[in-house]
């Protein structure tokens, strides 16, 4: 078990590195989803069986999906012309390799043991419709609020498309060419936009 | 059960959350900038996780269940959003929207 | 009788305040009645009050009225309040009559300016000043009355200022009077910082018993004042500015250039004799100062070409006679030659005014001449005055005055044989000069045409003031001739008494030494005579040779103290304004300035816009503050 876990956060160090630094977007999507398995193995060596499904189940299993959804309705290229310079991962490192030293310098002051019995579902549902049951409605209406959000943000994005489109057209039908008309033609569910394939200024 | 410190799975998340945080200062596609905090959300959630599991408690796991519901929330807006993004700025480079400067 | 006393200075002060505020509203009868009234009020007021002194002297020889205190600071305070003795007895006599005199010859003489208001205005303003000046209690009033007068003259000298050059010559008079003030008022500091008090009489002895003789606070405080009465009474090194001060009004040069103003300094010192009694050094100073002066402007006025500018240097050598009489310790004497100075100078001055009207303002002397049959009232007058301001033997008031310095100068307990010779000098000189102009004014072949003639408002004043002329020294006689001097008994009530000390005392009392001062008047006139009559033109022609013409350029420049004052003081000022012109100080305040806008820059800058970069920020400040944590 002890050696499980060192594997597993051996893994999800690694893929995460590689989200970071892929070009190619679906790539460092599936890198991730990689990545939080090995964290939910991580969570059921530490004796969280029910967080480790919930891990696996909600964040891999959905949030990814709904990421790469979106992927695919923005029509993002495959291959990015634009690299990662070298010289860009400099500055935030050097960042990001204090506050990391500044953190594990905090952490490691005491050690502790765990306390080495399993935490399984049925106390933590206890502990979800007991004190924490405000919470728990709580968090199902912020889902109802991003749901109505999202729904309504990406509506908005929809309609314009089609006000647009519309005046092209009726540009056209007029005589005068317009020049975007044909850069693609945009469907109002993809919601892409003329011209440019491929995400833009992907460094 | 592992017969780990706390301070292994501290760390291990405190790793997790630097990686994030250095892709977010450098990567430039939004949907990656996302996933950088998706990243650093869940090393956040991991760190709520080790110590419940210190004390045997089931709180660090209920406290994940709450991060989880809010990454959830954030990502489906946080999408919709870089759909209007892409619709008016014509591209997914974070730093093409500059309109606060100066 | 005495307790009138405020009125002396308050009439003229009260003459200025109708015409400032009844100014255009009057006419020339209005502001000539105002104006010179105000002064002969004053005059009747001061005869009344000063006869009633001398008549019956009030106890201690001196009467003092005080009329409010004017400020009360932590122990300092200085009284609004008037002392009368027997110097400020002389001085507001002869202030108010010479005053009123003055007034009444500025009536006609300045009719026909348009500013005839505003010069009464001034006019009345320093009358009461140096009323003021003469009868403070205290310092400080005194030095009220002081830069009052110093103000006048700066109005009066720039009178018409319509024309630059006279604005520039008020100018000059009160910077190089600042300088003077300035030494004076350091030793009003030092004074009161030292004794406590500005009341002059508590001062005075307060300094005899706080300070040794010759002590160096005393001596400092001493030649301060002096540097003020040096300034005033336009003395070396502080003398430039009075030849240029004739471009005022004749009547101006009259009352305050010659018989007044100037005089204040020698006042200041008579006033602090005890400060000078006590400060053996800085009188002697006092005695250098005044015998070099005499020397230098007597040999100026030698070679002047403009009638008022050679007066004037004659005013500034006379006065030299009195700081050489004050230095000497011969008080008295020095006051006398103030009296009779005041008689015959203010007579030269208007004298000098008629004539330069009467020529429709020609001033340079070698184009007047024959006037003698032309103005004859003038004439005589001019010429009563000259003669007294070379001391013509016997007959005129400036013999005995005179007389009296020089001999002082030798005599006194403080003289010396240079202060003599020097005197002597200055005397053969005063000779030639004061003659050289009756005999280039009034006689030889006329080069201009009288066009005005004076009137009785003009010609009043001139016999008035040339009868005091002449029986204006007989209340002093001296000792050989017989022992009549009530003047010298009245002045001893306030000052000390004159001593006769030294080996040549006795030399100096005697008759000898006044028949060697007769010989050289009678020698002068003769020579001058011979010089300026019949060998006018070799004269003349000696003045051009090439040998002796950068001398007389030089005497006529004023031995070159504008030329070193132009040099070594108003050059670099100019050049530091000019070079300082973009005002170093604004770079302060723009600089502030500047420096926000730069801060701005830089601080907006940071705000790229970008998401990424504010995210770095926020990691920045968030490792500084785990950082503060985790190290603690």
């Amino acid at each position: 078990m002890t050696a499980l876990f060192y594997i597993a956060a051996v893994v999800a160090v690694l893929s995460t590195l590689m989200v970071v630094t892929r070009t190619n977007l679906v790539h460092a999507l599936l890198y991730l989803v990689v990545s939080l398995f090995a964290v939910a193995v991580v969570f059921y060596t530490l004796g969280a069986p029910f967080v480790a499904a919930l891990e696996v189940i909600v964040y891999a299993g959905a949030i990814m999906m709904l990421f790469l959804f979106a992927v695919m309705l923005l029509n993002v290229g495959a291959d990015s012309p634009l690299r990662i310079p070298s010289w860009a991962w400099v500055g935030p490192g050097i960042l990001v390799a204090v506050l990391l030293a500044e953190v594990v310098y905090g952490i490691t002051r005491q050690t502790q043991p765990l306390a080495g019995a399993e935490v399984g579902p049925a106390a933590v549902s206890e502990a979800l419709y007991g004190p924490y049951v405000l919470g728990v409605e709580l968090a199902s209406m912020l889902l109802l609020a991003a749901l109505i959000g999202a729904r309504h943000v990406a509506a908005r994005a929809r309609d314009e498309e089609e006000a647009r489109e519309a005046a092209t057209h009726r540009g056209a039908a007029a005589g005068e060419a317009s020049p975007e008309r044909d850069a693609g033609v945009p469907g109002a569910a993809r919601g892409s936009e003329t011209g440019v394939t491929g995400q833009g200024g992907e460094a | 059960m592992a017969d780990v410190s706390l301070d292994h799975g501290l760390v291990l998340a405190a790793i997790l959350f630097a990686i994030g945080f250095a892709g977010l200062l450098t990567r430039r596609n939004l949907i990656v900038v996302l996933a950088c905090i998706e990243i650093m959300l869940n090393a956040a959630g991991l760190a709520f996780v080790a110590a419940g599991a210190r004390w045997g408690q089931a709180d660090g796991q209920v406290m994940f269940l709450f991060v989880l519901a809010m990454a959830a929330a954030e990502v489906a807006v946080g999408l919709a959003i870089a759909i209007r993004f892409r619709q008016s700025l014509k591209s997914l480079d974070v730093d093409d929207a500059d309109e606060m400067k100066g | 009788m005495l307790s009138l006393l405020w009125l002396i200075p308050a009439l003229p002060a009260a003459g200025f305040v109708l015409l400032v505020l009844l100014n255009r509203r009057l006419g020339r009868a209005g502001t000539a009645l105002i104006g010179a009234g105000s002064v002969g009020l004053s005059a009747l007021v001061a005869l009344l009050v000063c006869g009633s002194f001398i008549a019956s002297p009030p106890a201690g020889d001196a009467y003092h009225q005080v009329l409010w205190t004017w400020l009360d600071v932590a122990g300092f305070a200085p009284t609004i309040g008037f002392y009368l003795d027997a110097v400020s007895v002389t001085w507001v006599l002869v202030i108010t009559g010479v005053g009123f005199l003055i007034h009444l010859y500025s009536t006609e003489h300045m009719e026909h300016d348009e500013g005839y208001t505003r010069f009464f205005m001034y006019l009345n303003l320093f009358v009461a000043s140096m009323l003021i000046l003469v009868l403070a209690d205290n310092l400080l009033l005194l030095y009220l009355g002081w830069e009052g007068v110093g103000l006048c003259s700066y109005l009066l000298i720039s009178f018409w200022h319509k024309d630059p050059q006279n604005v520039y010559s008020g100018r000059k008079a009160f910077i190089v009077t600042r300088v003077g003030d300035t030494a004076m008022i350091a030793g009003l500091f030092l004074l009161f910082t030292q004794l406590g008090t500005l009341q002059i009489q508590p001062l005075m002895r307060a300094a005899e018993e706080a300070w040794a003789p010759n002590s160096g606070v005393a001596i400092a405080a001493a030649l301060l004042l002096l540097g003020g009465a040096v300034g005033k009474s336009a003395q070396v090194p502080l003398q430039t500015w009075l030849p240029d001060a004739m471009a005022g009004p004749s009547p101006v040069s009259a009352l305050i250039h010659a018989a007044t103003m100037v005089t204040a300094g020698v006042y200041l010192i008579a006033r602090t004799n005890v400060l000078f009694e006590l400060a053996g050094d800085a009188r002697l100073v006092v005695a250098i100062v005044g015998v070099v002066t005499l020397l230098i402007a007597g040999f100026s006025a030698l070679v002047q070409h403009d009638l008022k500018r050679a007066l004037a240097y004659s005013t500034i050598s006379q006065i030299g006679y009195m700081f050489l009489a004050l230095g000497v310790a011969g008080w008295e004497a020095g006051v006398f030659h103030f009296m009779t100075h005041a008689f015959f100078k203010a007579l030269l001055f208007l004298g000098a005014g008629v004539i330069i009207e009467a020529l429709a303002d020609e001033h340079d002397i070698f184009k007047m001449g024959g006037l003698r049959t032309r103005l004859p009232a003038v004439f005589w007058t001019f010429t009563i005055g000259a003669a007294a301001l070379a001391a013509l033997p016997f007959v005129t008031d400036g013999f005995y005055s005179k007389d009296l310095i020089i001999a002082t100068s030798l005599g006194s307990v403080d003289g010396n044989l240079w202060f003599y010779f020097g005197s002597l000098v200055g005397a053969f000189v005063t000779t030639l000069y004061s003659f050289r102009l009756v005999w280039l004014v009034f006689f030889g072949e006329r080069h201009t045409e009288v066009t005005r003639r004076p009137r009785w408002r003009q010609l009043v004043p001139l016999y008035v003031l040339a009868v005091l002329s002449i029986i204006g020294g007989f209340v002093w006689l001296p000792a050989w001739i017989g022992a009549f001097h009530p003047l010298e008994d009245f002045l001893d009530t306030a000052l000390p008494p004159m001593e006769w000390a030294g080996q040549y005392a006795h030399f100096a009392e005697s008759a000898g030494a006044a028949l060697l001062i007769i010989l050289i008047v009678y020698v002068g006139i003769g020579l001058s005579y011979l010089l300026w009559m019949p060998w006018r033109q070799s004269t003349h022609a000696f003045a051009e040779s090439p040998a002796v013409r950068p001398l007389v350029a030089f005497w006529t420049g004023g031995w070159g103290f504008d030329w070193l004052y132009d040099r070594v003081f108003v050059r670099p000022i100019r050049w530091l304004a000019h070079a300082g012109r973009a005002d170093v100080v604004d770079y302060v305040p723009r600089g502030i300035a500047w420096l926000n806008l730069a801060a701005w820059r830089g601080l907006s800058a940071g705000q790229t816009g970008r998401l990424r970069a504010y995210v770095a920020v926020a990691g920045f400040g968030v490792v500084l503050v785990l950082a503060v944590v985790v190290l603690r």
